[in-house]
Formats: structure tokens, sequence, C-alpha cells
């Protein structure tokens, strides 16, 4: 009854693939966008920020990149977390080097390096597919974080093999540094997984998403019917890499200031990452949001609930918040394989012809 | 009518949980899970006991109670923010993070938010220069202290004269693990000794080849820089390839129960580093006992009282008291903030007077703080176990480190970090 396409029409083909092509939809995504870029500002504080809101737009950009490389073009991936690091050991280099240059085009290029690197790990994908390239990016995993610990040049020779982001401003508001806002934070967050979803969306949907796509379905056919299956794999490579490259630049510049490679970009950042686009969706921007969403704010949420409500001790609270976040994933999958995007397809489906089913 | 009852508990959980905002509020953040817990539990009990002490027995500090707010990072940095910035708004005087990683990034936060931090024996040591590092503390010793001193020990042990000898450093690979490295360079270059580095990849369970080359290449002494799980397998490692016991020396972190116990009679002989003393043998345990463990108002189960990690807990919480003490003179108020309880850590000094009242005489050096100086005297002794009593014992007095060596390093660092982050001089 609300929710159809009913009166919608489309006068022209551009109207006609847009990618929220209901009204009502377009109109939630655009108060969506106002909430958050004027709304949230209004009322953020250090612990919504720090806890909650900049992890969540952090690992929604990693979620994304995956998503591309393992949801879209179908290749396995367990080097996320590798590949965070050295937009991370990038993005501290480019700071210490070139002190004027704005954080922005910092952040930028380090997904670009990040994306030069990605695309060399990726080349075994062409000879190898399935599990045995999980195993060939898995050890792009381990030989990345070994690299940012044995050579004293990536992290400028201090004491502890630590790095630490410096003070760095945007339009005049420091958005890294210890005195940086929780608004400029966010925002510059926000700005960037804006921009990048929407670059992703339109890939996907374009002639490069259609090519990685024919490649996941069936690498043969796509050959034949005349994908280039080097450049399509290594593509995905790149921009899958960009995306985490940016990710990881803005996890240890914005969000934490002060990394050390083994225990901020380890393998279980990897799983991580490959668990929240299971969860959310493979193959869909929706559930690299929603993926992200689950498994950054439902540990905060219990631990809120657990220790902040009812008093129980941390400990038991931060073991059953680790029983109950399994359980909700087995549970999401048994009910939904598709993850959770999947639900919210069914659910629009469903209010389409609500209320009459049949 | 269930739902009620539910909901009244939850009601009557809050109001007890909140603490009231007249407190002295110290955030512990702790953990009591994942693959540090048996190092994290005894600490965090140890620094929550003697808070309860004091609020029982004196009625807090000053006449103000005190109100410790426990929040569990897992030793994972993310966590620690989490925990940092939900505890900072409670009024928060003092941190004691007990990770090298969550101290890193707290550094710079702490000094923007105005709260003090204390790392005693962990940490970024160069944060010894107050100069720089003004809301970080980390006396009475921190990690390039003990590798002074280790090295001092083992040039006593030989007669000053450890030329051409060779030592191996076994170390946690991470920053904590790293610290004393420059250290060890700059000491083996004056002393002629060979230093050996064998880093562990965390968590450190699996150690096989770092000891077969041990094994392989005989080093006359073992330096350890371990954390969590990695010390018992080091230690059972060590005794499995029969490297004499008494050549093989922890760090402060690579010296608890914990690390020893499990190889048995094979770790007899381990030496670790120290700078508190470890066992109940002082006054102020029999009111622990009294008024906290035997009232059941301990925060574990009470069987680690005077475990070397709870007194180390415990010793955080003392300083941290005598802090508040300082400060409140030094103000007049008996309910200090963290900018007040940063001028007491400042102008701190403990003394065998001191430490006798307090009913802990003989059990931490005697240091005084200054602006300069946050770092103290960076004073540490050797203990040795013993398996037979399962017993830690002194094997010497307090050794002074070499600080010509590590002087110029902490100046250096600091220098470095003041520069990336455009800080200004502190003192005068």
């Amino acid at each position: 009854m609300l929710y159809r396409e009913a009166g919608d029409f489309k006068k022209s083909y551009a109207e006609d693939s847009q990618t929220f092509p209901l009204k009502l939809d377009r109109w939630g995504y655009y108060v969506l966008l106002a909430v958050a870029f004027l709304g949230v500002p209004l009322v953020i504080n250090d612990y919504w920020a720090s806890a909650v809101l900049i992890p969540f737009l952090i690992w929604t950009i990693a979620a994304l990149g995956l998503n591309i490389l393992t949801g879209y073009c179908g290749q396995l991936s367990l080097g996320s977390g590798g590949f965070m690091a050295v937009g991370a050991y990038a993005s501290y280099k480019l700071m210490t080097s070139f002190p004027d240059l704005n954080i922005m085009i910092i952040v930028l290029i380090s997904g670009a390096i990040t994306a030069a690197v990605g695309v060399v790990f990726g080349l075994p994908s062409l000879r190898i597919k399935g599990f045995y390239l999980a195993v060939a990016t898995l050890a792009a995993q381990f030989f990345l974080v070994w690299l940012f610990n044995k050579v004293e040049w990536f992290y400028n020779y201090s004491a502890s093999g630590q790095i630490s982001a410096p003070k760095r401003e945007m339009f005049g508001f420091e958005v890294t540094g210890p005195s940086a806002t929780a608004e400029a934070k966010y925002l510059f967050c926000l700005v960037l997984v804006v921009l990048l979803a929407w670059v992703a969306r339109n890939l996907t949907r374009g002639r490069i998403g259609r090519s990685w796509m024919a490649i996941r379905d069936m690498d043969i056919a796509a050959e034949i019917i005349g994908v280039n299956p080097l450049k399509t794999k290594l593509t995905a490579f790149a921009i899958s890499s960009f995306f985490i490259g940016v990710a990881g630049a803005l996890f240890f510049a914005v969000y934490l200031g002060a990394v050390e490679v083994g225990e901020a970009f380890g393998i279980q950042k990897s799983f991580l990452v490959l668990f929240m686009i299971i969860i959310g969706g493979l193959g869909s921007i929706l559930g690299s949001f929603i993926g992200a969403a689950f498994l950054v704010l439902l540990p905060v949420l219990l631990k809120n609930i657990m220790v902040g409500w009812l008093g129980w001790p941390i400990d038991l609270a931060a073991h059953i918040e680790l029983v109950s976040i399994g359980f909700i994933i087995m549970l999401t999958l048994v009910l939904e394989p598709h993850g959770m995007a999947q639900l919210w397809r069914v659910t629009k489906q469903k209010l389409r012809l609500w209320p009459f089913p049949h | 009518m269930k739902f009620n009852k539910l909901a009244a508990i939850a009601v009557a959980a809050v109001t007890a949980a909140s603490p009231v905002l007249a407190d002295l509020v110290f955030p512990s953040l702790s953990y009591r899970t994942g693959p540090y817990a048996a190092n994290g539990i005894p600490f965090a009990d140890g620094f929550a006991d003697y808070f309860t002490l004091l609020n029982e027995r004196d009625g807090g500090i000053g006449g103000v109670m005190t109100t410790v707010i426990e929040c569990e990072t897992g030793y994972s940095t993310e966590k620690g923010v989490e925990c940092y910035e939900a505890t900072k708004g409670e009024g928060a005087l003092m941190y004691q993070p007990l990770s090298t990683g969550i101290t890193y990034q707290l550094i710079p936060k702490t000094a923007a938010d105005g709260i003090p931090m204390l790392t005693s024996g962990y940490g970024r040591t160069s944060a010894a220069n107050g100069d720089v590092f003004s809301h970080t503390f980390n006396f009475p010793a921190n990690y390039w202290n003990g590798a002074s001193i280790a090295v001092s020990h083992i040039l006593d042990l030989n007669d000053g004269n450890i030329e051409d000898k060779t030592i191996a450093l076994v170390y946690h690979n991470s920053a904590y693990g790293k610290e004393p490295i420059r250290t060890l360079e700059a000491l083996a270059e004056k002393h002629g000794f060979n230093l050996t580095l064998l880093p562990v990849d965390a968590p450190g369970q699996e150690q096989k080849s770092q000891w077969l080359q041990i094994r392989r290449e005989r080093p006359d002494y073992v330096l350890m820089w371990g954390w969590g799980v990695m010390n018992p397998v080091a230690i059972q490692e060590a005794a499995n390839i029969r490297y004499p016991m008494e050549n093989f020396i922890g760090i402060w972190w690579s010296g608890s129960e914990n690390d020893v116990a499990p190889s048995g009679d094979g770790a007899h002989g381990y030496k670790a580093l120290a700078f508190h003393a470890a066992g109940r043998d002082f006054p102020l345990f029999d009111d622990l006992q009294e008024l906290v463990i035997d009232a059941g108002l301990a925060a574990g189960d009470g069987e680690h009282v005077g475990t070397v990690l709870y007194n180390r807990g415990m010793y955080g919480a003392v300083m941290a008291a005598e802090a508040v003490k300082v400060a409140q003179e030094m103000h007049g108020v008996a309910q200090i903030n963290a900018s007040m309880m940063r001028d007491g850590l400042e102008n701190l000094v403990i003394s065998d007077e001191i430490m006798a009242a307090i009913g802990l005489q003989g059990f931490g050096p005697n240091f005084e703080v200054s602006c300069e100086n946050h770092g103290g005297p960076g004073l540490g002794r050797i203990q040795q176990w013993d398996a037979s009593t399962e017993s830690w014992s002194m094997i010497t007095d307090f050794i002074e480190p070499d600080m010509d060596i590590i002087q110029p390093l902490i100046d250096a660092d600091s220098a470095a970090y003041a520069a990336e982050n455009g800080i200004e001089s502190q003192c005068n």
C-alpha cells in the first residue's frame, strides 16, 4: 500500500536506471544522509565517536573493499588485515615525510599504494582459485605483518616499532591527533564512506562490475564471451585493496592514533572483515554496511547492557558476549544463508505486495 | 510479574553500579579474559582490593571514598580506547592500563584530556622525561632500567668483565618486547658482549625454533621480555634443553608464579627482575586479610594474594593513593580532580617512613618524582625462584641502572616525540 511503484513514472533512461527506483526509497536515502551529515554531529560525543561510529564507518569501507573482491568477483581473500597495514604504514610514512600534505590526499595516496601492493598479491589469482587462492592471500597477510615488524624504516626507527599519528588538519579542523574533536573525525570518515560507497555502487553496476560478476559466476564462460580474466581479476584486486588501504589509513590515523602491526592488523582482522561480508551479504553494498554494523556495534551494545545496566561482573559479560555473538552469527546464517541484506530484500518484496500477498 | 522483578533487579543494579560523582574514581582497564587473562586477573584484583581496604579501614583517602571502575580490555587496543572514552567522563583521576599498546595510544589522549597516567615498569620508556610527557609517569622503573639492571647483574657475576660473552634476548615481537633492544645494543657496545635477538611472535606458544637456536649457539646468558603464555612456554623450553636456569633472567613481567609453576622443578633457579617484593610478609597483608578477604569483599577469590602480580597491582594502587594524599595536601581540598592528581604524582616522595606507615616497609624502593623526571631512580632487584618451597627470594639488593647509557637514549627518543608532535617544554 505504502511502498510501491504505482504512479512513479520514469521519463528517461537515467531515471529508469537509478540506484533507488522507488520514490520512498530515494527519500529515505536523502533523509538518512541528512541525519548523518547534519543531525549526528550535533549530538555526537567522544564515546559515541570513538567506540561506535568511527569504527563502524571504517569497517564499512573495509567490508566494501572485500565485498568487491570476494562478493562481486568471487576471489576469496584472507589478506585484508595485511592490506590495512599497508594503508596505515603508507599514511604514517607520508604524514611524517610530507608534513604539509593534506590529510585527505594522504589517505587517498595510501589507498593507491595499497592498490599497487594488492595487484602484486593478486597475480596468483590468475592461476589458482578458491581455497588455494585463500591460502596465497594468507601468505600476503603474514608477509606484510612480518615486513612492517622487521624493517625499521617503516616505523621511522622508533624504539618500540609503534607508529603514532601526528596532528593534521582539514579546513582548519584537526582530524588526526589527540585533540581532534569527535565531530571532525566523524565527518571526515563519513565523507569518505559516502564517496566510496557511491563509487562502489556505480562500479558494480557498470561494465567493470558486470565483468567481475561474470568471472565470479563462471570464469570459462566469461572468457569465451570476451571478458579478459587478467584485467578483470587485477582490477578487482586493485580497487578492493584501494578501499581496504583507505580503511587501514583511517583506522590508524583517525581512529586509534597509534598502532602496532601485529596487534592491530593481525589475522583476526582479516577474518573479521570476511565475517562482516558473509553475515551482511556477499555481493551487496548494503550488506557491507549491515555486516560492519553487526560486528562492530553488537559487542558494544551487549557489553553496555550487561555491564552498564545489569551490573554483571566484567569477565562474565565478556565471555557471554563472545558466546552470544557466535550464536547470533550461526542463527543468522542458518535462517538466511545469503546474509542480512537478503532479509532486507525479502522484506521489500513483501512490502510491495502488502496487504495483498497474492 | 516476572518482568517486573527483573526490572527491579536491573534498577537496583544500576543504582548500585553507577559511581557517585563525589568519589575518588580510579578506572581499572583490566583484562580478565583473553590470552593474557592469567596475568591480568591478579593485577586487577590487587589494584581493587587495596582501594577496598582504604574504604573499609580509613573511610577512603582524606575522608573521601574511592571507587574503582573496571572495564574489560582483553589486552586489545580497540577495547582499550572504548574503555578510556567510557570512563574518562566519570571523574577519572588516573589511568593504569597495564598494556604497552594501550599506553602508546593513551599518551597523547591523556595529555589532551588532562588526566595523568601511571605505567609502572611498562609503556613508553622515554615518558620518564616529564619535560615532554606532561601527563605520563613511569616510576619507579622502566624497561631500559630493567635491561641495564640485568646486564649489571651479569657484570657482577663475572667480576665486571663480560667481553666476548654472548647474551641472547628472547622477546615478545611487539612494541613491548622491542623496547629494551636499543639499550642492550648500547650496553653491548660499552661492555663488549655479543647480543643475539630472538623474536617470538604473539602470543608465544610456539618457540621451538628459538630454543633450538639457543641450544645450538649456547649463549652465556638469556634475557627474556615475555608476557602471558609466552613466559611459561619459554621456561619449559629452557628446561627441556637443560639450559642452566641461573643464567636465564626475565624482566619483571616474566617473573610471576604463573610463569614458573608449570615447569615444576625444571624452573628451579630461574631469575627475574623485580621492583617490589613478592609474598605477604608485610603488616599490610594482615589488614587486607581481615578487612577485605575474610569479609568477602575481595575482587577475586583471594587465592592470588601475595603473588607477584597481585602485589604489583596493589603497589600501583598504593602509589596512586599516596599521590592523592600529596595532592590533597598541596591544594587543601579532599575532593581532588585529575589536574590536582597530576600535581600529586609529580611531587610524590616515597620514603621509608611512608612505606612503614602503609605497612609495607622494604616493599619497594624509595624515590622522588619531579617535573623533569617522571621515571624515578629506576632501581630494581633480582629475585630467584625456589621450586621446592615455591617462592621467590631476593638475591640482590637494589641495583642502580647505568643512566650514562639510558639518559641520552631517553633524551633522544623524547626529543623526537616532541618534534613530531610539536610539544613545548613544560617544566619552567
